[in-house]
């Protein structure tokens, strides 16, 4: 199983890691132009003959597979064949990439001259581009980079340029094509362009998996996506869309390859450009639609520090090896291999939990800075601490976070409170550093008396911002978090108690953190173990109890997932006292929102995550998953119908008021 | 190619029409005498005691091999092929690089059958005393217990050379005729004795091998006496032959007639008639003669419960399911077939080697499914791969003038610098026409016209006549190989044309990562030919050889890569077998998911 191979290792603390270089440096030393002139001659897949856009096209509108859907779809709609060729012809023009030497040299050009402002360094791990480059020509390749900024987009080819490797074809979504130039020069470096949503067009469908299945069968270039589908506008890692993933995959049970290999990708940011910009889009600020002159008024970001990005290009994993003793690909033997089918039950599942682990993977490969720490500790002080406290406090964080596996780029020469500074430094817009204290910065009252409202507003996206840091470490201690709050909700101290607790939160929180499906008992074994091995607790026979000296880190780790708690809560309760019976979905968002705000400024409610839309949505996707909310469509108008006793249940068993009830057990 | 006067093979064809003509000496090129004649003739039909002629631990004929000389030349040994005393330059070469393999590091089999070694039988006494009043004649000598014992398969012939047996039959008996068999097969129900039929010893599927665990006597019932043609019938153009006879004696006796059956398979020299309808056989030539299931008209099987056969000799009959398609395919687990009755055809007037070049393997499938889409394969059209291509190359024997040389380099060279084929990429397809003289020309106009369609270059009737050498020859090089470190084995797959490519690509990559993994010093040769074209898909052929060196238990090792190469066929649409038979195989588990619980049913010993 995938995810047991994942949890192999049994002490993550162990986990081998490369070490990083600064390519920054090395541009920082040469001619920018002669760097975007450079020879540039990458080694190809088994010597594959490299082949013009225009000719991958011509193979995608000539294949079998699309030809049947055009002749399907033509029998059925009576519409002439060529008619139909033509809208795929459309679709395909929309869609194909592009790739144009000349702007990529361009693109290279440019961002060198902004990454040396805006970024102190570059590191990478070369043993990873050694590795990737191997890799390169053995198999068709797809890049699979997390996602938290736009940048993450032109980071990649950028290194692969810098290192000669064959440059990426990058799944982009449509909405870029909507910049004025920008969407055709990203086409022109390697991007190709999705509609967002396709669900019904089987031609566009055809069109799309064609597309990308040509690329990938012939290995001319490395396939790049983002599983998680979006950036993450939290700085967590999101549930894999494993729609992209299973059409990369097809090739291989089909037997048209000899194998896949899939290359994780973590890239960090110590500071994401866009941070204040995602704060106000969780508050309800939408996200401004992407055009040339809001990328031109953004320059004036290049004025600020934006510290280091670290990239960990991961172990290509092996399509077949994970496959081998899960998918029976004689299943695809029976009928012609151009019609395509719906995948069965055991291949939707392997694909599911391949996307999981590959998610996983990027997490724990992902770079923190002491900031994030230090974010972690501000947040659950929000009146601020004394600075000697805090880094006391940080460097404990940090003996924890290593104990758990971390991957901390924290040099052993750099003591606790050089760390914490540099880490205030870079962050002037989040915290504040007076007399001896550290603060959550606060904008200070201006002229005039505003609305609490709008104070409110400006404390949340600081709020916001600063959880974004605390969230990129939240992966570390998820598992031992989860136990700790088991133990604090479960009835009784007996392992079955906490292990059903545990079970419970796991699966309500399913939606919000990456927990792969089907891997309760290794992620209760990892949190067990992970604890004893702190000493926060202790396994006995039948029970799993604190010990004297645990109790500070099993507090520590359930206030630190406290806000998310208090969020289900809360929305639980909206549900039960604001909402009649059923609500349309399209007002839950605010319903919530100002139902939070309401209780915020009546002082019941302190905790002001609550306020993102992000954790909200997952709420809404959990309720439905389990049953208290449906879904029910008349015509345009989509309606939630609220279940209240299940809610009810729901709430009170995060609250730890009621003993875990039968009905819940039964899940489990 | 190994007479150097090529043109003699161009002219009609009247002496005979097997492909064997490649590799035996024919008696009436080298002006033997009367007697000298009828010896040698003598020498295809193989004796009662067969260790005589033949190697116990090998394939073929004793004095036949191969052998790297004082001079680390390759040789081969004898005067029984055309083949004998030639040298082949390139084989070293080729040996050392392909394999890692060295001439210093020799593994040697142990020298001669110790029978003091072999466990005594386990004698079903009452079953003997019976036999004996009957006067069929019979051996417990251990050299003919052993000689049965075993098939081909690489880990029956390893064991061998090492000098270690497993359980063997514990007596031979040799019927003369149907009659005999009927009464063997009633002794053997009556006193609780195993019969395992035993025909030309050819085998690859474990077929031949004993139970371990069998408690009662084993009879090994060896069916090379019953080797004659009983009638042949000219208005119907059907012979009626004893199911011992061996593919070549077969095939000499019907070209005295002036006709022949035209089954060709590659082990024709040694597999019985009674083989091929046990083991669903294919012949070389199928596209014109049919494989063994369009040849067949009568079968009489003698089985525990009576003997089974048809009441008619008829083309096709509709009464039910076919009871021949039971039989053909069943290994000898449901009797054993005495006597057949085949279709034979008049002897081909005019045959033609042929071979065409390819830049690339993908272009040689393409141009061998359209020969197929137009339904004019001729008797033979096979495509080797690459590293097959480079194979064959390597046994060229030493050429005898300059001017062969040098118009072999003049070859090479239009080839490789004049029409840009890479020679690591290109391969040849070789072909066989056979029929009238114009036919034979036009149809070879036919499918040298498809080929020039798919950038095919016509490459000569020498290359097509070393490509079906190969094919004769490579048994005698697996035991060569097996003498410096290397084991090697063959198998084979039909599948639908739309996945060939992909299934010979995988397979050999599977092949080669396998080894790899599973410490494998050198990088295996692992290559593939298309060897039979259908209607709907194709016969593929892989060969897989290493150097072992290093390796604990390479029998071991080969046999996981060779289940892991088997798996990967499947995982690709291909079947477990085209030809070789497999019932051991489906019996290794339901894993194979296919009608392994119907087999294992019908698996009777008796």
């Amino acid at each position: 199983m995938a995810s047991r191979t994942l949890y192999s290792q049994r002490d993550p603390a162990l986990k081998k890691r490369d070490d990083f270089e600064d390519i920054l440096e090395e541009r920082r030393n040469s001619s920018d132009l002669k760097y975007a002139l450079k020879c540039y001659m990458p080694v190809l897949y088994k010597g594959v003959t490299p082949c013009k856009p225009s000719m991958i096209k011509t193979m995608v509108l000539q294949s079998e597979q699309l030809r049947y859907v055009v002749t399907e779809l033509s029998k059925e709609t009576g519409e002439a064949t060529e008619v139909i060729q033509g809208e795929a012809l459309a679709i395909l023009e929309e869609m194909a990439h592009k790739l144009h030497l000349g702007t990529v040299r361009f693109f290279a050009y440019m961002l060198n001259k902004a990454f040396k402002v805006l970024y102190q360094r570059i590191r990478v791990n070369e043993d990873g581009i050694q590795r990737l480059q191997q890799a390169i020509q053995e198999h068709p390749l797809v890049l699979l980079p997390s996602h938290r900024s736009y940048m993450d987009f032109l980071i990649v080819s950028y290194l692969l340029y810098t290192n000669d490797l064959a440059l990426p074809v990058i799944a982009a979504g449509m909405d870029f094509l909507g910049m004025k130039f920008v969407g055709e020069m990203l086409r022109m470096s390697g991007a190709f362009f999705i509609r967002r949503s396709f669900g019904g067009d089987r031609l566009y469908w055809a069109v799309f998996s064609e597309y990308v299945k040509t690329i990938l069968r012939n290995g001319y270039a490395p396939i790049e996506f983002f599983l998680e589908g979006t950036r993450s506008r939290t700085c967590k890692s999101l549930t894999p869309k494993v729609g992209l993933l299973s059409i990369a995959m097809e090739p291989f049970f089909k037997g048209e390859v000899f194998d896949v290999s899939m290359v994780p990708i973590s890239i960090s940011y110590e500071r994401v450009l866009e941070e204040a910009l995602y704060a106000r889009e969780l508050l309800g600020v939408p996200k401004p639609k992407e055009s040339t002159s809001g990328l031109l008024k953004a320059r004036r970001i290049l004025s600020e520090d934006y510290g280091n990005i670290h990239v960990y290009f991961g172990q290509p994993v092996s399509l077949r090896s994970l496959a081998q003793g899960r998918i029976n690909r004689s299943q695809y033997n029976l009928m012609p291999r151009h019609i395509s089918r719906r995948p069965g039950e055991d291949v939707q599942v392997f694909v599911n939990d391949v996307a999981y682990k590959m998610v996983r993977l990027q997490e724990e490969s992902m770079v923190l800075r002491p900031w994030v720490l230090v974010a972690t500790i501000l947040l659950q002080n929000p009146h601020g601490v004394e600075a000697v406290w805090l880094a006391e406090q940080t460097a404990w964080l940090r003996g924890l976070a290593q104990a758990f596996g971390a991957f901390l780029d924290w040099p052993d020469h750099i003591s606790a409170s050089r760390a914490v500074a540099s880490g205030l430094a870079l962050h002037p817009n989040l915290v504040r550093a007076e007399r001896g204290r550290v603060r959550l910065a606060t904008e200070p009252k201006g002229p005039g008396a505003r609305a609490p409202e709008e104070d409110l507003f400006n404390h949340a996206v600081t709020v916001l911002s600063c959880a974004s840091y605390r969230n990129q470490v939240l992966h570390v201690f998820l598992r031992p978090a989860l136990l700790a709050m088991a133990m604090d909700v479960a009835p009784t101290s007996r392992k079955d108690d906490v292990y059903s607790c545990f079970g419970y939160l796991r699966d309500v929180f399913s939606n919000e953190f990456i927990l792969c499906p089907g891997a309760e008992v290794q992620d209760f074994d990892e949190a067990c173990f992970l604890l004893t091995k702190c000493s926060a607790i202790q396994i006995l026979k039948q029970d799993i109890v604190a010990t004297e000296r645990g109790r500070p880190t099993l507090s520590f780790l359930s206030a630190m997932f406290q806000p998310f708690l208090l969020g289900y809560q809360v929305v639980c309760r909206y549900l039960c006292e604001e909402v009649a019976e059923s609500l349309p979905e399209k007002s839950y968002v605010a319903g919530v929102r100002s139902y939070a705000v309401k209780r915020i400024l009546s002082g019941e409610l302190a905790c002001l995550e609550v306020l993102s839309s992000d954790l909200q949505k997952n709420v809404l996707a959990a309720l439905l998953r389990m049953g208290a909310l449906r879904k029910s469509k008349a015509g345009e108008l989509v309606t939630l119908r609220v279940n209240k006793s299940a809610i009810n249940t729901i709430e009170n068993t995060l609250g730890g008021r009621v003993s875990t009830q039968k009905p819940v057990l039964a899940r489990l | 190619m190994f007479v150097l006067d090529n043109a003699s093979w161009t002219g009609p064809w009247v002496t005979d029409s097997s492909i064997l003509h490649l590799l035996i000496c024919s008696s009436t090129k080298e002006e033997e005498t009367g007697t000298t004649r009828e010896k040698h003739r003598n020498c295809t039909h193989l004796p009662q005691w067969r260790q005589e002629v033949m190697k116990w631990n090998g394939w073929g004929y004793s004095d036949s091999r191969f052998l790297f000389n004082k001079k680390g030349q390759a040789e081969f040994t004898g005067r029984r092929y055309r083949l004998g005393g030639l040298i082949f330059p390139s084989l070293k070469d080729w040996f050392e690089s392909t394999f890692g393999a060295n001439l210093q590091h020799k593994s040697p089999p142990t020298a001669a059958l110790n029978s003091s070694a072999i466990t005594p039988p386990n004698l079903n006494e009452p079953f003997l005393q019976d036999l004996k009043s009957m006067g069929i004649p019979h051996s417990l000598e251990a050299e003919d217990r052993v000689f049965r014992a075993h098939g081909h398969c690489l880990h029956e012939i390893f064991a061998l050379r090492e000098g270690r047996f497993g359980r063997l039959p514990d007596m031979v008996v040799w019927p003369n005729c149907h009659d005999d068999v009927v009464k063997i097969v009633e002794l053997a129900c009556q006193h609780n004795a195993c019969l395992i039929p035993y025909g030309g010893g050819t085998s690859v599927s474990s077929a031949l091998e004993c139970p371990p665990d069998e408690m009662r006597s084993i009879v090994s019932l060896d069916t090379s006496q019953m080797n004659h043609i009983l009638w042949i019938d000219e208005k119907n153009l059907t012979a009626h032959v004893e199911a011992g006879i061996v593919g070549q004696e077969l095939e000499r006796l019907l070209n005295e007639s002036g006709f022949c059956t035209g089954h060709e398979p590659d082990s024709m020299e040694f597999s019985t008639l009674g083989g091929w309808v046990a083991t669903r056989a294919s012949g070389m030539k199928k596209n014109i003669y049919g494989n063994i299931e369009d040849l067949v008209v009568h079968i009489k099987m003698v089985t525990p419960r009576g003997v089974v056969e048809k009441s008619c000799q008829v083309p096709r009959m509709s009464t039910g399911p076919d009871i021949h398609h039971f039989i053909m395919g069943s290994e000898g687990t449901l009797g054993v077939v005495t006597e057949v009755t085949l279709k034979i055809r008049p002897l081909p007037e005019y045959q033609k080697y042929g071979s065409v070049v390819f830049p690339n393997f993908e272009q040689g499938v393409a141009c061998l499914r359209e020969v197929a889409k137009q339904r004019c394969a001729p008797a033979s059209i096979r495509l080797m791969d690459n590293a097959q291509f480079q194979f064959g190359h390597a046994l060229k024997p030493q050429v005898s003038s300059i001017f062969t040389s040098f118009l072999d380099g003049l070859k090479k060279f239009y080839i490789t610098k004049f029409k840009g084929f890479d020679t690591h990429r290109l391969c040849v397809a070789t072909l066989l026409f056979e029929g009238d003289r114009e036919k034979v020309l036009q149809h070879e106009k036919q499918v040298y016209d498809i080929a020039a369609k798919f950038g095919g270059l016509a490459a000569g009737e020498d290359n097509g006549q070393r490509g079906y050498m190969l094919t004769f020859v490579i048994a005698y090089l697996r035991d060569l190989g097996m003498d410096y470190y290397v084991i090697g084995e063959s198998f084979e797959t039909s599948v639908p044309w739309d996945r060939v490519l992909d299934l010979c690509r995988n397979v050999k990559e599977r092949i080669t990562r396998e080894c790899k993994e599973r410490g494998v010093q050198f990088p295996p040769m692992s290559t593939c030919r298309v060897t039979q074209t259908y209607d709907a898909g194709a016969c593929v052929y892989f060969y897989f050889a290493f150097n072992y060196r290093g390796l604990a238990d390479p029998v071991h090792v080969y046999e996981q890569v060779e289940h892991a190469a088997r798996e990967e066929i499947l995982a690709n649409g291909g079947s477990l077998s085209h030809h070789h038979g497999g019932m051991a195989l489906h019996d290794e588990g339901s894993r194979w998911g296919t009608s392994a619980g119907i087999w294992a049913g019908a698996r009777i010993r008796f």
